[in-house]
């Protein structure tokens, strides 16, 4: 019996919805809320169970994930391949780092060292040079945008080289942005931790703010009219979606998330140099959007997990496999190996499952759905 | 939402008059280099008017309808849409105007669910903007709220309540033709487009589809241009005909008197690709109608 006016839930049916709210919810069954509140609990308390070490790498996981989540609205959502993600995450990083770098350095530097103010920055700054770029993403469809944007890393390169007085010249770099906030240095060794926690935490409540952000906008309006857009623009444009604007919107979100994951990239390691914008950068997100799963927030996020985690996985490897060589000067050695390994999963997951590690899950989701019958 | 207002037989006969029409499509030419797509065509459709255009195939019909929703810029001619002039605006625009198209080979987002196929049809009745979006509140989240139920309202009229979560790349075609008038309906428009609706389809799924039509004209009142062509259902429904071939006007009439418009079985049966029926002589070069062939059935040679 339900009750008017009350939210009434029957035991064993969790998709039957009784009002339209609950129904549009974004965790919308009682296992879903459970399982995200469980993976929650369990990775704010991952510092006091791994080394610093791993932690650092974790945190860094994050970042790369915000980052990939801002290529996966583009690419995966609204199907605008662009292979310029370097150049965002290089001008978000220069934003943030000049914002908040020392006045009186050797570097251009502004000294606001308040995370409030250069994070926020960054992404703006980074967002506006989506804007900028996305006219051509109106003109252009598929590999044309590929090769053009494949231009601005090229463009970026030269100009972020070349511009020592903000990026310290090519194989000098300069110190990145600094972890303040108001006054107060939020990744410190103290009493309440290690740098390296509060380092992981930090990061991983930044990718939380985000990936909810990126969640909301892909079930809204606007993420409908980007798939809409992915799948066939004419349709879209005469059922009502005006498409430069839309196509503005992607590139525009997508450059601000990639803008603030330069600026957070390189508080990790404290320092970075302008050849690490490379296209292999780039090629590295889109690895990270297509292993995870194109089209989906949570799949960006395991995917730029995935590929981050990989080298530091492949080192394990060596333990393991006793002809295998750390130094780089002998045949076989790990770095060959975690090359192979990259290019081997991409091409495996590409022709054995396309929708990536989300698609993976989706399949060992139906089964024990279904568990014990086989459908 | 949906207003649903039956409206009296008479009362929509009345309606016909042509004095204020909500679509005129005036002396319109589109040329693809030296192919003339559309030459020179003249029509107008009435405020509750079902208005059947058909043709052989690449006569022009399907040339129209990507003028009228501004995939195609015609070089000359007006189209006036409920007072305003289309040639030049863009596709969002028109259908912001309240034009509402479906396609001849269906043009639906095929890894989307029905609800959100019907969503997008609304995509202009939703008002807020990225920023409200991302944080999921106020605004956002009753629009969202508001425009859900107005879709469940189209999924009652066209009984999609089975399919609703499916994404529609996996339904029967039958029923993505359904979705896509669905989406179109979504869109509450003035004037609806309706490219082939029922191409492809069995007896069954036509018969389903010609009662949706009729459903639309008469409870919801909007004004229905059809292409299509099944002779059969254009004679049924339609209230005025317009015949076209070779991009320009062979005849325009009621479904009585089509059928044995001279021109019009020319068309059909008689006059050769080489001759375009409306300036063939009136004498008729080509061969007369064979006795016991059906003038109503499209002949693809």
């Amino acid at each position: 019996m339900t009750i008017p006016g009350r939210r009434t839930r029957l035991r064993g049916r969790p998709e039957l919805h009784t009002s339209y709210a609950s129904e549009l919810a974004l965790f919308d069954t009682r296992a879903k809320r459970v399982a995200v509140a469980g993976l929650l609990v369990g990775a704010l308390a991952l510092p006091f169970l791994l080394t610093d070490e791993v932690l650092q790498l974790l945190a860094l996981c994050c970042v790369a994930a915000i980052g990939a989540i801002g290529l996966g609205l583009v690419t995966g959502y609204a199907g605008q391949v662009s292979l310029g993600h370097a150049f965002f995450l290089a001008v978000g990083a220069y934003t943030a780092a000049a914002i908040s770098g020392d006045p009186d350095g050797r570097v251009i530097g502004f000294g606001v060292t308040n995370i409030a103010v250069w994070l926020p920055a960054a992404g703006l700054v980074a967002g506006l040079a989506g804007v900028l770029v996305a006219p051509l993403a109106t003109r252009l469809r598929g590999l044309y945008l590929a090769i053009v944007t494949l231009g601005l890393v090229f463009i970026g390169q030269h100009v972020f080289s070349e511009w020592s007085a903000l990026t310290g010249g090519a194989g000098v770099g300069r110190p990145a942005a600094t972890l303040e906030f108001f006054g107060q240095p939020i990744a410190a060794t103290g009493p309440f931790g290690t740098r390296d926690q509060k380092l992981y935490w930090l990061m991983l409540l930044l990718l939380l703010g985000f990936a909810l952000a990126a969640a909301n906008l892909a079930r809204s309006k606007v993420g409908r009219a980007f798939t809409a857009i992915r799948d066939r623009d004419i349709a879209a444009g005469v059922i009502g979606v005006n498409l430069a604007r839309y196509k503005t919107i992607a590139f525009a979100v997508s450059s601000a998330y990639a803008g603030c994951a330069g600026a957070l990239l390189y508080t990790v390691t404290g320092f970075f140099d302008p050849g690490s914008f490379s296209l292999l950068l780039s090629v590295q997100y889109i690895a990270m959007v297509l292993i995870g799963g194109a089209g989906t927030i949570s799949g960006a996020i395991a995917g730029a997990f995935f590929i981050t985690l990989l080298p530091r996985f492949t080192r394990e490897l060596q333990a393991w496999v006793p002809f295998l060589s750390a130094q780089p000067n002998e045949v076989p050695n790990v770095f060959q190996v975690e090359t192979i390994l990259y290019g081997v999963l991409l091409v495996v997951f590409l022709i054995f499952e396309p929708r990536g590690l989300f698609g993976l899950w989706v399949r060992v989701r139906n089964y024990w759905k279904a568990w014990p019958f086989s459908y | 939402m949906v207003v649903v207002t039956a409206v009296a037989g008479a009362e929509r006969a009345a309606g016909r008059g042509e004095d204020d029409p909500i679509l005129r499509f005036e002396d319109v030419r589109l040329h693809f280099a030296g192919v003339r797509a559309i030459d020179g065509v003249t029509f107008t459709v009435g405020r509750h008017e079902l208005f059947a255009i058909i043709g052989p195939n690449g006569s022009g019909k399907t040339s129209i309808f990507n003028v009228l929703s501004g995939v195609y810029r015609p070089q000359t001619g007006r189209v006036v849409f409920d007072g305003v002039d289309l040639v030049g605006r863009r596709p969002h625009t028109i259908a912001a105007l309240g034009m509402a198209r479906t396609f001849q080979n269906v043009e639906l987002f095929g890894n989307l669910t029905v609800l959100d196929n019907l969503l997008l049809g609304r995509h202009h009745h939703i008002g807020y903007g990225p920023l409200a979006a991302i944080g999921w509140l106020g605004r956002a989240r009753r629009a969202e709220i508001a425009n859900r139920a107005a879709v469940e309202e189209i999924v009652d009229f066209l009984e999609l309540e089975r399919w609703r979560r499916m994404p529609v790349g996996l339904l029967p075609y039958g029923v993505q033709k359904r979705v896509e008038l669905g989406r179109a309906l979504a869109m509450e428009p003035k004037l609806l487009l309706l490219d082939e609706p029922v191409a492809g389809m069995n007896l069954e799924e036509t018969e389903d589809m010609a009662r949706f039509v009729l459903d639309i004209r008469d409870e919801l009142d909007i004004p229905i241009v059809l292409v299509e062509h099944d002779m059969g259902l254009v004679m049924d429904l339609a209230d005025r005909v317009l015949v076209v071939d070779f991009g320009q006007v062979v005849a325009t009439g009621s479904p009585a008197e089509i059928p044995h418009h001279p021109d019009v079985v020319r068309a059909y049966l008689g006059g050769s690709a080489s001759e375009p029926p409306g300036r063939a002589g009136p004498d008729g070069r080509g061969d007369p109608p064979r006795p016991g062939d059906d003038p109503r059935r499209e002949d693809p040679r």
